[in-house]
């Protein structure tokens, strides 16, 4: 896995709803597919996408072949307090991608 | 009625076709052809899977790398500084006495200042930096060609306007008679490489505009061009002067 791109606001007003949106890049290689030779290409996905706040789940969600490569996550959220988030994606190579963001309550 | 007789004229066939040689319609971004989702895909950076390789292109632009360890912004400085470069490119490169593509020029920039290993034609390197250097140039329109460009220009249009494949169509038979008509299914664009490199979702990939030419040209049952030959860069010359005043989009998004 290489490289994420992670777009949320730095400050919020208690009460605010954040939109946070994640991009990673990743093939989303489906194991369907065959290379030159005729063989398949093994599966290599990311499984599995979870953020967390603080220590606390907030969002998580399970990807599957159908899914395009370079997936886009975006959710909402509405912090209590200043806090980090952090982001983990999964792959089947047994990587795992780690991300962070602070968030700022004014 | 005189109207409809001129419908009906229309729709009679060649009278409507337009003459090759000029683009006489106005010039659209397929941009404008994309679905609603689509284009916000493209406006907002946050969603626009290119900026992965603008992102890869920024920390290879601070690399040093090659003999001469040399990095990008040693001589270029920030990359803030190539604003309006990708309007004028392909252009005429004295020091390679060719017309070549931006990143071609990249590539040679790699060989000659850093001497570092070469890259592949369309590797992930190369697509990043010229994101990356397009994106400086986002919103400027494409500039006209020179008189340095005239031969690959002209070169260029007459592969456009040639008959070409098992299908023994034209570029300028689809792009420029029947643009905005529908080819099953989907409406022909005029065909202005204004986003290049793009992020295209049938790729689901990063794609250079030879990668989009060759897709057209398979299409039509032709060979394609020799990645990097004179046919190919004279043909996007071609069709960089035949979108001039175009603005720039890149990276785009297309489907």
């Amino acid at each position: 896995m290489a490289a994420a791109l992670i777009n949320v606001q730095k400050t919020v007003r208690k009460g605010e709803i954040i939109e946070i949106k994640t991009l990673m890049a990743h093939p989303m290689e489906t194991g369907f597919r065959t290379g030159l030779g005729g063989q398949l290409i093994p599966r290599d996905i990311i499984h599995r996408f979870v953020c967390t706040f603080e220590g606390v789940e907030i969002f998580a969600a399970d990807l599957f072949p159908a899914i395009s490569a370079n997936p886009f996550i975006a959710f909402t959220f509405m912090p209590q307090q200043s806090g980090t988030l952090t982001f983990r994606w999964f792959d089947d190579k047994g990587g795992a991608q780690v991300e962070t963001a602070r968030i700022e309550m004014v | 009625m005189k109207r409809l007789a001129v419908l009906i004229a229309c729709l009679s066939g060649p009278v409507c076709a337009q003459d090759s040689k000029s683009v006489s319609f106005d010039k659209r971004s397929t941009f404008d052809l994309m679905k609603p989702e689509t284009q916000a895909m493209q406006r907002d950076d946050a969603s626009n899977p290119a900026m992965l390789w603008v992102q890869e292109g920024r920390a290879l632009w601070q690399a040093k790398a090659g003999s001469t360890d040399k990095a990008c912004q040693d001589c270029h400085g920030d990359v803030a500084s190539m604003k309006g470069v990708a309007t004028r490119y392909p252009a005429y490169s004295a020091a390679q006495q060719k017309v070549v593509t931006l990143g071609q020029q990249i590539q040679f920039c790699r060989a000659q200042e850093q001497k570092a290993e070469p890259w592949t034609a369309e590797a992930r390197p190369v697509l990043a930096l010229s994101a990356l250097v397009g994106l400086q140039s986002r919103g400027l329109p494409l500039a006209k060609t020179g008189p340095a460009e005239a031969r690959a220009v002209a070169e260029g249009r007459a592969l456009f306007t040639e008959r070409r494949g098992q299908m023994n169509l034209s570029c300028a038979q689809c792009h420029d008679d029947h643009a905005g008509q529908s080819l099953g299914g989907a409406i022909i664009p005029q065909g202005h490489p204004t986003g290049y490199p793009i992020y295209r979702l049938e790729w689901q990939d990063l794609g250079s505009l030879e990668r989009r030419l060759r897709n057209c040209l398979n299409g039509v049952r032709s060979e394609p061009w020799p990645s990097g030959s004179s046919e190919n860069v004279a043909v996007q010359t071609y069709l960089r002067e035949r979108a001039a005043g175009l603005p720039i989009e890149t990276p785009a998004i297309r489907p």
